[in-house]
């Protein structure tokens, strides 16, 4: 049995009046790749943020490595757990280099040797050194969304969150992501939570994933059973059809 | 490789590469605005004609020569006398140091003021908001000049504390547009991300909030800089600023206006000097503005 | 058969650049489109959204645009008046955009906005022009028009305003729509919904349809053509039914490298882009 990493237990949020999540439960085991999937505003990345502590106004039981999770989190905390934002546009500061955008985490938590550390980064996203001294305005939406994961993975963390990764990319350059997110997750062990509405996208990458819908996990089944058509609620079942009937 | 080529490389080795490379681009950026070069270079030469005061002056500013009062220009007097025989063009170099002082002394002391405070307000939300943003309503409310007069009243007339008394009621609107760009970036994925690295409130408004808000705020300043030189003359008038004789374009155009009509040089020269002075900021700012947004190069 | 709504004969559009000289976006495109469907496919940068917009001649004026023959129904839009355009543009030619959120204006009542569309290209008063909006709205399948009449851009879904800019749109009786990414902004199913409503709507009222997006195989379902572009001219134009018999390598790769639901794939074929591709074709 292997060690649980994440863990949401009873996970309620209210933004104003409006309640949505509702009773999320869900655990993920270390190194493991589990899929949140649902139709916009089923709360799957509402349920992502409260993990990274960027939602305030949560209720239940949140653990990470064990450790009670609380509304304020410490520097440790985003040490060990990281985020990659949907927008590869919108996540990166617009008036700083990619220089500076990698050598913030370092300077935060005072890693020293940020000059090999951040080539090093740049290596291991692939992207050219000429990218290092650029804007994010100079770079294509890939390469952005490349620097985004090297900014999250610069701390040696061992969570990634992944808010729709790729759906602001292009197919081909959503494939050449996806298989550096899986290449990364392999060589760092990382465990990882993959928010996405694309079914295809979370069976590639994940192990494991839960259904939400109107802010309530309906279902989780592996991926086989996702492969396999196996679904018993009725909402897995019409995302599934819906998946295979747009591949033809 | 030439130096212009190392400044220009595609592919800057190091981060001092980078960031010369950086500068020099955004001077030869800034160097294509033709009309923001001009308003640089009509500073430096007020500035420049201000330091230098001691050795341009043909006279001595305070001393009143009643014979030769309201003199029109003429080959002893460059730019005519005032109502008490003083040389207006040593008056007007004196008086540049005070003026230009006064003013650059205000944006020192406004722009991080403002800045700070609607960052703040801004970025924290909640109470923090709302009691920053109430005094700076407070400080709003009141008519500008109003407000000084009662805080160089309350301590005692002079440049310095009209300085401040400037200071202290400029930098509401200031407070308000930082606050308002903060707001429309707070949210942000990109603030989300610095969050996300763990970094304490303090840093993230000082280093990745603030810099978005320095456009607006650049172009804000160089507006106000014509209004600051008129507050400045105002107090002045009013007896609360810059104390006679030490001379000040601003109470040069109020101690002269009622020879508007037959002497008009003697409240014109001053006058032309803020316009001068007025436009050349707003020039530089608009220049400014364009030249600090990397997206527009 | 008839002669062809749209004709476009090797259209060139060009950008100014930062450096002082011209990008290519669009570099010789040729089609043409009957009453039927054709679907434009490609990556962002491929010049498909410039070449719609080329033909209702909405590019910034900064844009340089060439072509031997850009027709639309026998008014050649490279020469027509500005007065004409405007008769083209949302009348005879109706354009549907990615996010309704920005196509509404969000301080007028989605009805005001359907009879003002209606009333700019038909003779009737204001009772007559709610009337036909309400109608309109029926055409597009809201479920409660009369409600919907009344609300603000805000109130309604993603789905929904997509409808109503749908609605909007065939207020004129145009000749032919041009959908810009209709439905990358909205939930699977809602796309579905969209394109079945377009679909449906463009063969009865026999208009021709150019829908320009970046997805193959939803743009395979819903046309009877597809052009393939890449960087500024088009790869291929095949039959939709024949997508998965593509022969350009470009198409193959771009199908390939998805991640499918039915087979498990340990990684992703990456598109190896040929510079063959970029050489000019005749």
């Amino acid at each position: 049995m292997t060690q649980t990493m994440i863990e949401a237990g009873k996970l309620n949020v209210h933004f104003g009046s409006n309640h949505v999540v509702h009773d999320v439960s869900f655990s993920v085991a270390a190194g493991e790749a589990f899929g949140l999937v649902g139709e916009s505003g089923s709360g799957k990345s509402t349920v992502l943020r409260c993990i990274a502590g960027l939602v305030d106004s949560w209720d239940g039981v949140l653990r990470v490595d064990g450790k009670q999770l609380g509304h304020r989190r410490d520097k440790e905390f985003f040490r060990q757990v990281q985020m990659v934002f949907q927008d590869p546009y919108g996540s990166l500061h617009p008036r700083q280099t990619i220089d500076r955008i990698l050598s913030e985490p370092l300077a935060v938590h005072g890693i020293p040797d940020a000059e090999t550390r951040i080539t090093r980064a740049l290596e291991e996203v692939a992207l050219p050194r000429t990218a290092r001294f650029r804007y994010p305005h100079q770079l294509s939406g890939g390469q952005r969304q490349r620097v985004a994961i090297a900014r999250a993975l610069i701390a040696n963390p061992s969570v990634l969150l992944l808010d729709e990764p790729t759906s602001a990319l292009d197919v081909s350059v959503q494939a050449e992501v996806l298989n550096l997110l899986a290449d990364l997750r392999q060589a760092r062990q990382l465990t990882c939570i993959l928010v996405s509405h694309n079914l295809a996208v979370v069976g590639h990458l994940c192990g494991r994933l839960a259904v939400m819908q109107g802010g309530r996990i309906v279902e989780i089944l592996s991926e086989a059973q996702l492969r396999a058509g196996q679904a018993t609620h009725a909402h897995t079942q019409d995302l599934i059809a819906l998946s295979h009937e747009l591949e033809g | 490789m030439s130096r212009r080529e190392w400044l220009l490389s595609d592919t800057p080795t190091s981060r001092a590469q980078a960031k010369w490379g950086r500068r020099y681009q955004t001077w030869l950026a800034f160097r294509r605005n033709k009309l923001a070069v001009a308003g640089l270079g009509v500073i430096l030469v007020m500035l420049v004609l201000s330091l230098l005061a001691p050795v341009l002056a043909t006279h001595d500013p305070g001393v009143q020569v009643l014979s030769e009062r309201l003199q029109p220009p003429s080959a002893a007097h460059w730019l005519g006398t005032d109502e008490l025989g003083r040389d207006t063009w040593s008056r007007l170099l004196y008086g540049g140091r005070v003026t230009l002082g006064m003013v650059v002394a205000v944006v020192v002391l406004v722009a991080p003021i403002g800045l700070i405070i609607g960052c703040v307000a801004g970025y924290m939300g909640g109470i923090v908001d709302k009691l920053l943003m109430r005094v700076t309503d407070i400080f709003l409310a009141f008519p500008r000049l109003i407000l000084a007069l009662a805080f160089v009243a309350a301590m005692k007339p002079g440049v310095e504390s009209a300085v401040i008394a400037i200071a202290l009621t400029a930098w509401p609107p200031y407070a308000r547009l930082a606050r308002a760009e903060t707001l429309t970036i707070r949210n942000a994925d990109f603030i989300s991300a610095v969050q996300m690295t763990g970094a304490s409130p303090w840093r993230i408004i000082l280093r990745h909030v603030t810099p978005m808000c320095m456009p607006s705020l650049t172009v804000r300043v160089t507006l106000d800089m014509s209004s600051i030189i008129l507050t400045a003359a105002g107090l002045g008038f009013l007896g609360l600023g810059a104390q006679p004789p030490t001379p000040e374009w601003g109470t040069m155009i109020a101690t002269a206006r009622r020879f508007i009509l037959e002497q008009w040089w003697v409240p014109v020269i001053p006058g032309i000097a803020i316009f001068m002075a007025s436009l050349a900021f707003n020039l530089l700012g608009d220049g400014l503005r364009d030249v600090l947004d990397p997206k527009q190069r | 058969m008839t002669q062809p709504l749209v004709e476009i004969q090797n259209l060139r559009v060009e950008f100014p650049s930062s450096s002082g000289g011209y990008n290519q976006a669009v570099r010789g495109v040729s089609m043409s489109l009957g009453r039927e469907k054709l679907g434009i496919v490609g990556e962002s940068g491929s010049g498909k959204s410039v070449t719609g917009r080329a033909l209702m001649r909405l590019l910034p004026e900064a844009a340089r645009v060439k072509a031997d023959k850009l027709v639309f129904d026998g008014v050649n839009v490279l020469s027509a008046s500005e007065r004409t355009m405007r008769g083209l543009r949302g009348g005879r030619i109706g354009l549907i955009l990615q996010d309704p959120k920005y196509s509404l204006n969000p301080v007028m009542t989605i009805g005001a906005q359907i009879a003002e569309a209606w009333r700019a290209h038909n003779k009737g008063g204001k009772k007559e022009a709610l009337e036909a909006a309400l109608n309109l709205l029926e055409q597009v399948r809201i479920r409660d028009p009369r409600r919907v009449l009344d609300s603000y851009p805000h109130e309604v879904s993603g789905g929904m305003g997509q409808r109503v800019m749908i609605a909007m749109m065939l207020a004129p009786n145009p000749d032919m729509l041009i959908a810009d990414e209709p439905t990358s902004a909205l939930d699977a199913s809602v796309q579905a919904e969209i394109l079945r409503l377009i679909d449906d709507l463009v063969s009865a009222r026999g208009m021709g349809l150019m829908l320009i997006s970046h997805d193959l195989p939803l743009v395979a379902r819903f046309c009877d053509r597809v052009a393939v572009m890449y960087a500024g001219q088009v790869m291929e134009t095949l039959p939709a039914q024949d997508l998965h018999h593509a022969e350009h390598a470009y198409t193959r790769g771009l199908l390939d490298c998805m991640p499918h639901l039915s087979e498990k794939r340990a990684r992703l074929p990456v598109l190896n882009r040929d510079p063959k591709w970029l050489e000019p074709r005749s």
